[in-house]
This record gives structure tokens, sequence and C-alpha cells, in this order.
């Protein structure tokens, strides 16, 4: 889950990493008062999670309260990058000498964590490593060793910090890889981390990724799950813990397995282009059991997803054989049908794998109105794409 | 001979006397695996059917000679039981738990990497399994017979699938890698063995969506692997930036997209299905043209 600015603050704020205060404001009142409290001159900046939001008019100075008033007014409710700006945060105008660049992140290859920094931050990181890659230090993070002081003067002198805040910068990546350890954090980005006239280290900005694998053990994390930025049927599918996605497209999906979900969702788009660019609706994998239970639950949330004219229902019977799984689809619309919810849309099943004879013989002789059993998962693609098109 | 696992394989379970530990306990030892033993500190001195459990891996090691460890831990003791079993020294560690925390994953391999005796395969897997041989983990064991291909998948369901419409022809050995940032073992670890294996005629690689393994793998192959490679890659239509069921599998940027990881994979000469089932049959021909 990537963090909003004032979140990753305060995970900064709570380990050590020196930042400036900060009043997340929903209003231009509120913005009025976290101003007169800081007192002039505060920047105004748009919560968002993306990058780019300077550019887009989503940070502003301002330079008394009724400007913080009138700026915060103006950004919130903009549309950044496809982000509505629901909160901004106001923070005292920090005087800046020097932008820095410094974060820990998962390096994937290297089965690791890699440091990266620079002595030219402020802008955007991707820009400096392509066009000015020696300027970009990354040093290796034994992911047993960690960060400690010796190796942040490592990465310290790798990025040519000048010596006179060599001290400062080690102590800041110290207590940022805190943050990355403590947090369960798989990136912790600081950017810029600021040097001010009277010389002190300031982390300006801040991102933070945290690993939901890892929730057990932060109950405080829960207090960032982004509500307002969440899509209503995806915050529907978390409570009956779906692994849910919504896409923007006519197919309903269900299937069991990621990869296989994925998949699906490709050999729709395939099968779609055929019938008018007919596209997947969301990503669901009710994972490699596929108990009737879960089927139902899937079911209710794509079923009630007011884009999806068809349903793809794509099941591998590995662990559980394929007689359980259309046993399974059948028992979830009874058990919809029973609980009032109307069904109306056609639903295209294809199960395959162990048993699969006996499976689809179930759903033959069901004869479900609403249910077509296809043999492959291509023909039933197109045949689910052919529906939702309406032809 | 088959990769990492064959038919003279012992095998314990960490985490035997747990539901899912039992259940697939159960179903490795109905496909024919030498399961020799469970590990349960607090439960040592019972058994599982007759399977004993030892107090730890290293005397279930000493007491049966096994060679393979299935785990089956709850993910906040994933980490734990991992280092137990690299401490012990067991050749194969195969981690089936989901929703370990990467940073746990992250030194658990660290530590592997350290004590240099122990491959681990997952975590997030389904496991491996060389039909007619052993079978550690929980792919089921009835989709295909014993062949010439191998096969190494990132999914899953995928990986059934793929067994399933090839079972005709049989595998070799099949690796379910798993969806994590951060694996065990690798798509390249795999490609390596199965070059290396007599057993295994032509490999079959099935990647996902996020990172660059699958690019790196085609590296691999263009300087390493002389046998032939049918590729799949799936996730085309997934949006950048939703992490789509897997941990590993999301889209950041430019980097790890499905159509990236194909060119990269065309580029060396891999063939690469548009669907599970074209991939099957590229395979196919090249099984039936030897």
């Amino acid at each position: 889950m990537d963090l909003y600015e004032y979140q990753a603050k305060h995970l900064f704020g709570k380990h050590g990493v020196p930042v400036t205060p900060g009043e997340v404001c929903t209003t231009g009142d509120a913005a009025h008062e976290a101003t007169r409290k800081f007192g002039s001159p505060v920047v105004v900046k748009a919560q968002v999670k993306t990058g780019g939001r300077g550019k887009a008019g989503g940070v502003k100075l301002a330079d008394s309260p009724d400007d913080a008033l009138a700026k915060a007014t103006a950004i919130l409710g903009m549309d950044i990058k496809g982000h509505t700006v629901y909160k901004v945060l106001v923070t005292p105008a920090a005087d800046i000498a020097e932008e820095y660049y410094v974060s820990f992140l998962l390096d994937r290859a290297n089965r690791a964590f890699l440091a990266m920094a620079s002595v030219e931050g402020g802008v955007e990181i991707e820009e400096v490593a392509a066009t000015n890659p020696e300027a970009l230090a990354k040093v290796r993070v034994d992911a047993l060793e960690g960060c400690t002081p010796e190796k942040a003067r490592e990465i310290v002198a790798a990025a040519r910090f000048p010596e006179a805040i060599a001290d400062q910068v080690a102590d800041v990546l110290v207590r940022l890889w805190d943050v990355l350890v403590k947090e369960d954090a798989t990136l912790v980005e600081v950017n810029p981390l600021v040097l001010t006239p009277t010389g002190e280290v300031l982390a300006l900005d801040g991102k933070v990724t945290l690993d939901g694998n890892a929730d057990f053990r932060h109950a405080s994390h829960a207090d960032f799950t982004d509500r307002e930025n969440t899509d209503a049927i995806e915050l529907r599918a978390k409570e009956f813990d779906l692994n849910y996605v919504k896409l923007h497209g006519e197919v309903g999906i269900i299937g069991n397995g990621a990869g296989l979900v994925m998949s699906t969702l490709d050999v729709v788009a395939y099968a779609g282009e055929e019938f008018g660019g007919i596209k997947p609706a969301n990503f669901l994998d009710i994972g490699g059991g596929a108990s009737a239970e879960v089927m139902a639950n899937g079911l209710d949330i794509v079923l009630n997803d007011p884009e999806v004219k068809s349903c793809f229902v794509n099941v591998f019977g590995g662990i559980t054989a394929c007689d359980a799984v259309a046993n399974g689809v059948l028992q979830a619309l009874d058990m919809l049908e029973a609980k009032g919810v109307k069904l109306t849309k056609p639903i295209v099943a294809r199960i395959d794998g162990n048993n699969a004879v006996e499976g689809r013989r179930i759903l033959t002789e069901a004869n479900h109105p609403l249910v077509e059993l296809v043999e492959t998962m291509d023909d039933a693609a197109r045949c689910v794409a052919q529906l939702a098109a309406g032809k | 001979m088959a990769i990492w696992l064959d038919s003279n394989s012992k095998i314990i379970v960490q985490g035997m006397t747990g539901s899912e530990g039992t259940k697939h306990t159960r179903r490795m030892v109905a496909s024919g695996a030498q399961v020799v033993g469970g590990v349960n500190a607090k439960k040592a001195g019972e058994n599982v059917d007759g399977i004993p459990v030892f107090a730890s891996v290293a005397e279930a090691m000493a007491e049966t000679g096994a060679n393979v460890s299935v785990l089956f831990v709850p993910p906040r003791f994933t980490k734990d039981a991992i280092d137990e079993a690299v401490d012990a020294a067991i050749p194969l560690a195969v981690v089936i738990t989901e929703g370990v925390p990467v940073h746990d994953t992250a030194q658990a391999f660290q530590h592997s990497q350290n004590v240099g005796t122990t491959r681990i395969i997952g975590p997030n897997c389904p496991g491996i399994i060389s039909p007619g041989q052993s079978n550690a983990g929980i792919i089921p064991a009835d989709i295909t017979k014993p062949g010439r291909i191998g096969l190494v998948s990132k999914s899953g369901t995928l990986t059934y699938q793929m067994m399933y419409e090839l079972r005709d022809i049989g595998f070799s050995t099949c690796v379910g890698i798993g969806g994590d940032p951060i694996i065990g073992t690798t798509h390249i670890d795999c490609l390596e063995a199965f070059e290396a294996d007599p057993e295994t005629d032509a490999i079959v690689m099935i990647g996902e969506i996020g990172g660059d393994a699958e690019e790196r793998a085609a590296a691999y192959i263009k300087e390493n692997v002389t046998k032939p490679v049918v590729g799949y890659v799936a996730g085309f239509t997934a949006p950048e930036g939703k992490t789509m069921g897997h941990a590993g599998a999301i889209v950041s940027g430019s980097a790890g997209t499905a159509a990236a990881k194909q060119e990269a994979l065309e580029a060396v000469g891999v063939k690469v299905g548009k669907t599970p089932s074209a991939t099957a049959a590229l395979m196919r021909e090249i099984m039936t043209a030897r």
C-alpha cells in the first residue's frame, strides 16, 4: 500500500527522521487556521498518490492565512492524473539551500535491499538516473546486516555529500532504514531531503510503500486505509476478504489462482477485440480451493458491478476437483437467490482439470438458465465477450 | 532423474500437525512420495497416520535421513521455520506459505545464502513435483504422467493448467517458484537445472507481470540454454500500479510489463504463446517433432 505524504511523514517523525511540522486539512478554513498557528508563509500541498503534483498546480506557497484559504480551496477537489484531491498538507515553508535525494527499496533482482542517494534531488529521480546516472549512488544493503552507521557513511560517500553534513545525512539514513524495517515498508523515499541555510537537514517530502503481508504485526497501519480513493466495489470485496481489483470493462471475471486470473483477463481482452473492444471488468482470484461460499461472495460482488454485462467463471480443478467446483457454482447461485439477489446476467463457466467430465455433467444436467458451459478457455472467452456485446 | 526431487527424496513436513499440513501430507503420501516425518516442537512424539512428529528439523533429519522439508507454517512463524531448516542444512526447503512479510523472506533468504547449503523454493508457491517419483507441496499428482518436459512457473493454477494441457506427453519435473517479490529459487535456477538434466528435453517457462525475472531469464537462455524453451507471460491487460493477486505482480512505471517480457524472450528465440493453450500447442509441436 502506498501512503500519502502526510502519512509517510508521520512514520518518519515516529522514527526520528527530521520533518517540518504539518497539518492535514480538508477545508480552506482549516488551512487558514493551520497557517495562523504556524505563521506565514506556508506551503499548501495536495495529498495524492502520484508524482508530478507540483507541475499540475497541486503545491502552492501561501503568504497569509487568507491566501492559504484561497490556495487550499483551489487545490481541494482538483484532479491530478486521475486522482482527486481530498486533503491538503499545510506546512511551514522551509528555506532551502540544497536539495538531495535518498531512498531505500526492495531490490528484487538481487534479493536484498538497495540504498539510492544523490546530491541532485528535488527533480524526478528517474530523470537523474537517465540523464546523469553517475550522480545517483546505488549501494546494496544486506537484509540481515541492515543500514549500520558504517553502511550509512558508505552511502553518503558514494553519493558525495558535502563532508560538513555527512554525519547528519548518515543519521537520517540510519533512521530511514528503521522506518523501512520496523514499519515493514518495501520503499522509503525522501525527495527532496533539504539543507536549510542554517544547516538543518530535513525531509521535505516523503514516499512510503507498506507490505500488506506484514499487517498482522502493525495494527496501527489499518488507519492508513484509503477509503476515499478506493473504489466502492473494492471496499466491499475487501470486507469479504476477496482478492479483487476493479478494472473498466464489461466482462466480470472470477477464477482461481492469481496467474490463471491474469491469463483470463488477457484471453477475454483478445476475444473482445472482435466485438468492438469488450474488456474485462475486474480481477478476482477466489484462491486455489474455490469453495461454494467464496464463489457466492465472488459472484455477488461481480454481478453487482453495474458495468458488468456478462460473467466468466474460469476454474482449474486442482486441489478441489471439478465436480466440487460445479456443485459450488450451483450452490453459490442458490445462495444468492435465497439472499434475494436478482440474477439476470449470463454466466459462462469453463471448468477443467481433475474430474472435469463429472463436473461438466453436473453443470449440464442442472441446466441453469443463466449458466452456459464452454469446454476450453479460449472458446469460453469468445462466448462471454459476445454475450457482453449483446450479440 | 528429474531435478531436485526424485524417488529417493525423503520428505519432512514442518507444520504437519496443522490442518493444511495434515491434509497435504496425506495427499503427498497418496501420490507415492516418501514422507518420513513432521516437525512441531510442542507435539514431538505424536504422529499423523503413523508418520512420527519430531521436535526439530535437525532431529527429524538425524532420525530419518530426510533431505527435503515442506513448510506449511503460518506466515508469522515462517521466517523462523526456514531459518531452522537452513541451520539444520537440509538440502531443499519448499515454502508453501502465502502471505509471508517480504522482510522476513529477505532475511531468511540471506541467511540461507550465508550458510550456503539449502535451496529454498517459494514462499507462496505450490511446490515441486517429479511425476511418478515424488511430490513436495500441493501440486495435484494425478494431472499428468512422467515425461520429458520441464516446467517452471510463478503461478500455481497456470502450472496445473499447463501440466493438464500436456498430460499425454508428461513432465520430468514441474517447479512452482511462487509469485512473491523475493523467492528462493528463480526461473534462471530452474533453467540451469533443466539444461543439465538428461531426462528433460524441453522447457516451458511461465511468467507474469512484475519485476524483471523473465528478462533476466531471457539473457540467461541466450548464453546458456541449448534445449528448446517455450514461454508464456500472464498479465498483458493489467493496468499500471495495481497488484494482481501475487504481491510481486505489479507493473510499476515502464518496468515489469508483459509486453516487455515477451519481447525479451522472443529476442532470444523463445517461442511465446499468446494463451496457455497456444503455449501448450507450441510445446506439443516441439515434442512431437523429436
